[in-house]
């Protein structure tokens, strides 16, 4: 099964997510922070990422643009966990090289939703 | 796929509140001018974690009501925004009712609308006080109204024209997603045009190249064909064109890509209608908010966040131990005397690592002290300028860690202590310069560990305690008699004492000297004691001893008749042998033993919890345990003293009942069962009041 890399400094976050994509039978793995996230990823090539904006240590859009120069994740769909209303973060995000975005408040259905027809 | 989100609920509640705490600590740190860009960025952040995940948890009031700070974070973030005092105190007062919602949500209880009225009008106030001109999108956020498109043309369908730009795939988007997405909104056929497919000496075969003619014969909104290419607006050029009923592709309505900048704006609303339009999902959560109400004991009881190293040292400790348990058995399964020094090591090492273990578990309720700490920043900026003092508070030692129980049970008698130094201890800022000191008084709070005990000391350099006016005070108060003699120390416990206020006036700070008894109290009822010592001009001390832990105790086993009983080690200042003339008959109260200058009540144990087995019935045959609670102190008559022992503390109250003169039971190594002397209620029971023996001092 796909493996999911889910990044958010909020464990509630986090745990949400997690429990979601765990429930529908995809491996997933936590990290707190961009830089966690990026160790990990390193390590282990993910099939998706998902990641909150706003953390510490670094912040998803520098994951994200740390990941996509990574050879393995050319072409693996990152996403980005977003409550701004504002187009610009948005922006920032594609600019860095996210695939697309999740715009908090969402329930699990739509989280599933959107993974799954990002995974295919 | 449903799934209960209530049973994410304490997390966030938990976090929401690290959370608070955060943005509270880092507001009153800010130095209004000069900004640290990454404390700001904390606060911002924990503002903003709140916010989303109250949103996703259906707490639609706090998302609200956040939305606003974090927009005003977003601004002194961004610089767009000066930090000024007001904005600060105004983001700190929405904190305490950011507080209350959480708690109220946690509990299930009545949060004060009112006062969330007013503070978000507050907010608002200083959120347009210069346009950042986000007010009006955080309107728009809130309410958005349905947009439909006024597609009243019979629309029978979409055309859409799709060409990739090179790198789209490169963003990790797939045009065969894409496809597939219409697929699912109904009958779709598509063309693909391969004339952008280059030379083959030219290919590049990570660049997007093909592109598509879409057809989707599905009278849907547009809205729901732009959401398809909602992440890849910028990464090609789109046309999407409405089919009408001739079946002919009409005028073609221009969208992404020749108007970029109209597109995104009705995509970008159209997002809030959707989950406007989704309501279930939140009034479900909002259900579940109502859930935990009822059983309120159960959140009470809390979770508790445990470090990933601590965690990892008790799997190994585990691990230890289960190897030395198959070392033991092995030993066990064919046993020879000459293996006897082996079974010995072993025993030695089990012994280790079950010392180690409990350790290990005991630092897992472990906390540091700042979670206590962490409030009194604020309460002494709050109080200072309340009261006109200067004064600034010291912390040392935050990092201290300490029992759980013991971080949420000394909290309020801390925060009584702050304020009596804020209100009776510094002086106002005239008097001080006049007395030559430096105007700004200094609280110092500091905690550290010193044998088995954490030790909280609370300090200021105000102008101290005034030994015979709280004397004085005592004696008009009918508390004491004029002709008591009382020691310095003695004088300054009297602040202890039930019903008694120094305070000139009774402030609403530090109300009215109820306090301090209770304060005490606590303290020892969490087995901890409290002295003052203090030098009138100079300041005030005052220092906390409390145990490490509430779950293991330090005591001295001491027999009577055939019953052995545990006393906290704490409450003992020493054991001695009495000899015959330190006894002393006081006229019909008891009988009292002089030690060095003092008088004390002595309390025989046998006679205190009726043992009638054969006991010490002579006075200086047995032993006599000098203890000393809530100031008193007395010497407990026993037969023998049998060793000091950590001993583990087994409720009474949850297993049998309360008993007067015993806080718990514990299980001896032999087996046996022995009771943990109250010693506060030992003295009680045995009737021994040290009043009755403080006069005959002089003779």
């Amino acid at each position: 099964m796909a493996s999911i890399l889910a990044v958010d400094d909020s464990a509630s976050m986090r745990q949400m997510v997690s429990f979601t994509l765990k429930g529908a039978g995809y491996d997933v793995i936590e990290a707190a922070d961009g830089v966690e996230a990026l160790n990990i990823a390193r390590d282990k090539s993910v099939n998706l990422v998902i990641t909150d904006v706003n953390m510490p240590n670094m912040d998803g859009i520098s994951l994200i643009r740390e990941l996509r120069n990574l050879p393995s994740y050319k072409f693996t769909p990152l996403l980005m966990l977003t409550t701004e209303s504002s187009a610009e973060k948005k922006q920032q995000g594609k600019a860095a090289g996210a695939t697309g975005w999740i715009v908090k408040p969402f329930n699990p259905d739509q989280l599933l939703g959107t993974v799954k027809k990002v995974l295919g | 796929m449903s799934i209960d989100m209530a049973q994410f609920h304490q997390v966030f509640f938990e976090e929401s509140f690290e959370g608070l705490d955060i943005m509270e600590s880092g507001l009153l740190d800010m130095d209004p001018g000069a900004v640290d860009s990454e404390q700001i960025n904390a606060i911002f952040r924990a503002a903003h974690s709140i916010k989303g995940g109250a949103g996703t948890f259906g707490f639609a009031d706090i998302s609200g009501f956040t939305h606003t700070m974090e927009t005003l974070l977003d601004e002194m973030r961004d610089g767009r925004r000066e930090i000024t005092t007001d904005a600060v105190d105004v983001l700190l007062k929405s904190v305490d009712v950011l507080r209350d919602m959480l708690t109220a949500a946690q509990d299930g209880g009545e949060v004060d609308q009112a006062n969330v009225d007013t503070q978000s009008a507050e907010l608002k106030r200083v959120l347009d006080s210069r346009p950042g001109q986000e007010a009006p999108a955080a309107v728009s956020d809130g309410e958005s109204e349905t947009v439909s498109e006024a597609t009243s043309a019979p629309v029978i369908g979409w055309h859409v024209v799709f060409r990739p730009h090179a790198h789209l795939m490169r963003t990790g988007n797939d045009p065969l997603r894409l496809l597939k997405e219409f697929r699912d909104l109904g009958d779709t056929s598509v063309s693909c045009d391969i004339g952008g497919i280059p030379e083959f000496h030219e290919y590049e075969p990570e660049d997007a190249c093909l592109s598509w003619d879409i057809h989707l014969h599905e009278a849907v909104d547009k809205y729901q064909v732009q959401e398809i290419f909602d992440w890849v607006e910028d990464d090609c050029d789109l046309a999407i064109m409405e089919i009408h009923d001739e079946s002919a592709p009409a005028e073609a309505t221009p969208a992404a890509s020749e108007a970029p900048s109209p597109a995104p704006a009705p995509a970008a609303e159209s997002k809030p209608d959707l989950k406007l339009a989704d309501p279930p999902p939140e009034r479900r959560a909002g259900v579940d908010r109502r859930k935990p109400s009822k059983p309120a004991a159960n959140t009470s009881a809390g979770s508790i966040r445990v470090d990933v190293p601590k965690i990892d040292s008790l799997i190994n400790m585990v691990g230890e131990l289960v190897i030395t348990q198959s070392m033991l058995s092995m030993l066990g399964e064919d046993f020879d005397m000459q293996d006897v020094p082996k079974l010995l090591e072993g025993l030695a090492q089990l012994e280790r690592h079950t010392r180690e273990l409990q350790e290990s578990v005991m630092q897992v309720r472990m906390m540091p002290i700042s979670f206590t700490f962490s409030r009194f920043p604020r309460l002494v900026r709050d109080l200072s300028s309340k009261l006109n003092k200067k004064i600034e508070l010291k912390m040392i030692g935050e990092s201290t860690e300490v029992d759980k129980t013991v971080i949420e049970k000394i909290g309020d008698p801390l925060v009584h202590l702050v304020r009596n130094s804020l209100d009776h201890g510094i002086e106002l800022p005239e008097v001080r310069a006049a007395a030559g000191k430096p105007e700004t008084g200094t609280v110092v709070l500091n905690a550290y560990h010193k044998g088995g005990n954490i030790v909280i000391e609370i300090k200021d350099d105000g102008k101290g305690l005034d030994g015979d006016f709280l004397f004085n005070k005592a004696v008009s108060k009918g508390l004491l008699k004029e002709d008591d003699v009382l020691t310095q120390q003695q004088k300054y416990e009297l602040i202890f004492m039930a019903g008694f206020s120094t305070a000139e006036q009774i402030s609403d700070v530090s109300g009215r000297g109820v306090g301090m008894d209770v304060v005490r109290k606590n303290i020892n009822e969490l087995g901890g004691s409290i002295e003052i010592e203090s030098e009138l001009g100079v300041g005030t001390s005052i220092v906390i001893r409390l145990p490490l832990t509430l779950a293991i105790l330090d005591g001295q086993v001491v027999r009577v008749g055939d019953e052995t009983y545990i006393v906290p080690l704490v409450s003992i200042i020493e054991s001695i042998q009495v000899r015959p003339e330190m006894i002393n008959l006081v006229g019909g109260k008891g009988e009292a033993f002089k030690l060095r200058d003092e008088y004390l009540p002595i309390v025989r144990m046998h006679e205190v919890f009726d043992v009638s087995a054969e006991h010490v019935e002579e006075l200086t045959e047995g032993l006599l345990v000098i203890v000393e609670a809530e100031g008193r102190k007395c010497g407990l008559f026993v037969d023998d003293l049998l060793g000091q022992h950590q001993v583990v503390i087994k409720s009474l109250e949850e297993n049998y009942g309360n008993v007067e003169g015993v806080s718990g039971a514990t299980i001896l190594g032999d087996g046996s069962v022995a009771l943990i002397l109250d010693i506060t209620g030992v003295i009680r029971l045995s009737g021994a009041r040290q009043d009755d023996f403080r006069l005959p001092r002089s003779a």
